[in-house]
């Protein structure tokens, strides 16, 4: 069973590359109007005309979900495009400086940062947009996590940290709206080729990563699964070639 | 009584005063009953339903110069299209002058230009009842403009308060479309923790948007003509769960003036609503008869402000003269960060007469 995406509000954090821009050009191909938030104007743009030409509605709102003062002009914005939102994906995040650093070298502005933009922007516009939510009986907010929140990976402690605080407070936002219709997903990606991961590892094999638009694809299917995983899961997609060696290709692994 | 001039410490706890139009005149007080919000799930039973304003609130404050470099502020007050909005125009100075002694805006022709930072506007029209009511239309629309109203523009406050509203102070909890220029405020006392305990007493919720402009304006030819025509959107959803109320004779409780303009707005001669978008030049006065609404939880009101009025339409004169003299007396505090009144029939009485109360309001009235 499924039900259909199209026609629905999703506002997508982070949306103007990597994957955060192949589920804005997902999600608007499936019909849905999507808003998508990042901090470069320029980039976001280029985003939102592509996914305009491509017959599909997006609209931009330039800000940076670290800003405190930042959370309802993004709700307001988005609400006044499109309406209220049915689905928010919070997937902006930041690695931190790199080279990435061991913790004893990591300078505490930059354990804050991490958190800032990766945990309480997150909770901020979380806060602003699941309350219409719960009104109205029904939401989806997506978390996205990575294995660095689980596995105690060296170097990648401020991120790591942030995004295992992240998947928690999924499962407890989760725990706090049962009943309410509004569900709650941490989602693991997996190693994406992005910007994003060759900053943090540069010299890895970009063979082996699994494409943004594979895994948004997988992330729209997810959405669209009636009835979907169960609130508070945490949901690992690998898609990338080294999954499809293990004969997993396409698999959602729900743990 | 004084307004409130801060955000209270947390927003579901201020005190709240609750006026039973069905409950006995005697003994003095047998229908009033002074506690504090958390409360609130008390003097509801199950299958009651409120109603809230899920409008989030504009930063609808403008400040800037035309071309001559006088100041200005816009006040917006409608949405009329994409890049036009109506407003209220002021001269120097901002809201810590009271709106009656801000000087008026230097005389503006139809085609002067404002700007606000990097925001331009025009003045398309100006209304026949004051020349400080115009019709602005924008250099920017649609996004563009969303994003430009909200990097420029601040919360329209009045000068009761003691510090600048930050753009959170301003929303409700279940804030959504950016269509209120001004809090619907009655429902800044909703936390979670009551929505959701009322949820578990089998009261249900159910929500509409209604685009509430400004209180006051500090202009008389103005202020005389407030509340404009306000637009309002019900959903179908709302429609039914307030049919299925009154089929089931539960309450219908509407949190705020704007709710009950557009509900009773919207209602028909037979008390049937229509759902979908509107606009309503309701205005709701003692000799107002609602159709669709028992109750409604408000902001305190003293007995002299427009709004006090609007509750004369849900309870007697003597009740709310006690009502009005209780909250005075304890000292409480009006305007949008307040405390807060529920006049409901009923709120009072005990479970037992309270069932009684609803089996008499489900006889037909000849029986």
């Amino acid at each position: 069973m499924s039900r259909s995406i199209a026609g629905q509000n999703v506002m997508v954090t982070g949306g103007s590359r990597g994957l955060g821009r192949a589920l804005g050009e997902a999600l608007a191909r499936a019909g849905a109007r999507v808003v998508l938030v990042a901090r470069h104007a320029d980039e976001l743009a280029d985003t939102v005309a592509a996914i305009r030409a491509a017959g599909g509605e997006a609209h931009a709102v330039v800000a940076d979900v670290a800003a405190r003062d930042a959370t309802h002009a993004i709700a307001g914005q988005a609400a006044a495009a499109v309406g209220p939102i049915d689905v928010l994906v919070n997937n902006a995040s930041t690695l931190g400086p790199v080279p990435l650093r061991l913790l004893l070298d990591t300078d505490c502005e930059d354990l804050e940062r991490a958190l800032a933009v990766n945990l309480v922007g997150p909770f901020r516009l979380t806060k602003a947009v699941a309350g219409p939510m719960v009104l109205r009986g029904r939401g989806t907010i997506i978390n996205v996590t990575s294995d660095a929140a689980t596995e105690a990976y060296e170097r990648w402690g401020a991120y790591g940290a942030s995004k295992a605080a992240l998947e928690q407070l999924g499962r407890v936002w989760a725990a706090e709206l049962a009943g309410t219709g509004v569900r709650v997903l941490n989602v693991d990606p997996g190693e994406m080729d992005t910007r994003m991961h060759a900053d943090a590892i540069p010299d890895a094999n970009r063979a082996e990563l699994a494409d943004p638009p594979r895994v948004a694809a997988e992330i729209v299917a997810l959405l669209e699964a009636d009835p979907g995983p169960t609130s508070g899961a945490r949901i690992a997609i690998r898609t990338g070639p080294t999954a499809a060696a293990a004969g997993s290709e396409e698999t959602a692994v729900v743990t | 009584m004084k307004p409130a001039t801060t955000y209270p410490q947390q927003r579901d706890d201020v005190r709240l005063l609750v006026i039973d139009p069905a409950a006995p005149l005697v003994p003095p007080g047998a229908a009033l009953r002074e506690t504090r919000t958390p409360a609130l799930p008390d003097f509801l039973a199950a299958g009651d339903l409120l109603i809230v304003n899920d409008a989030a609130t504009v930063p609808a404050s403008l400040r800037g110069r035309d071309d001559d470099g006088n100041q200005i502020e816009a006040r917006l007050l409608a949405a009329r299209a994409d890049d036009r909005f109506s407003a209220v125009l002021f001269g120097a100075g901002d809201w810590h002058q009271r709106t009656e002694d801000r000087p008026p805006p230097a005389a503006l022709p139809v085609g002067a230009r404002l700007r606000f930072r990097a925001l331009v506007a025009q003045i398309a029209a100006r209304a026949p009842a004051s020349p400080r009511l115009v019709d602005l239309r924008f250099s920017a629309a649609g996004d563009e403009l969303w994003a430009a109203l909200y990097r420029a523009g601040r919360p329209v406050q009045y000068s009761y308060l003691a510090h600048d509203l930050p753009l959170w102070a301003v929303q409700t909890v279940y804030a959504a479309r950016p269509w209120a220029f001004e809090m619907p405020s009655a429902g800044r006392p909703l936390s979670w923790e009551i929505l959701l305990a009322l949820r578990r007493k089998g009261v249900r919720w159910a929500s509409l948007t209604h685009a509430a402009g400004l209180s006051a304006t500090g202009d008389p030819a103005i202020d005389a003509a407030l509340p404009l025509a306000e637009r309002y959107d019900i959903p179908a959803a709302t429609v039914r769960a307030v049919s299925e109320t009154r089929a089931r004779g539960g309450r219908v409780v509407a949190v705020g003036t704007t709710v009950v303009r557009a509900l009773e707005g919207a209602a028909m001669e037979d008390g049937g609503l229509r759902a979908g978008a509107g606009e309503t030049d309701l205005i709701i006065d003692p000799a107002f008869r609602p159709r669709v609404i028992d109750g409604v939880l408000s902001g305190a009101h003293a007995a002299h402000e427009s709004h006090f009025s609007l509750l004369a339409a849900f309870a007697g004169p003597t009740l709310l003269a006690a009502a009005a003299d209780h909250a005075e007396r304890a000292g409480f505090l009006t305007h949008e960060l307040g405390d807060s009144m529920l006049v409901l029939p009923g709120a009072l009485a005990p479970a037992a007469i309270r069932g009684a109360l609803r089996a008499a309001s489900q006889s037909p009235p000849d029986a």
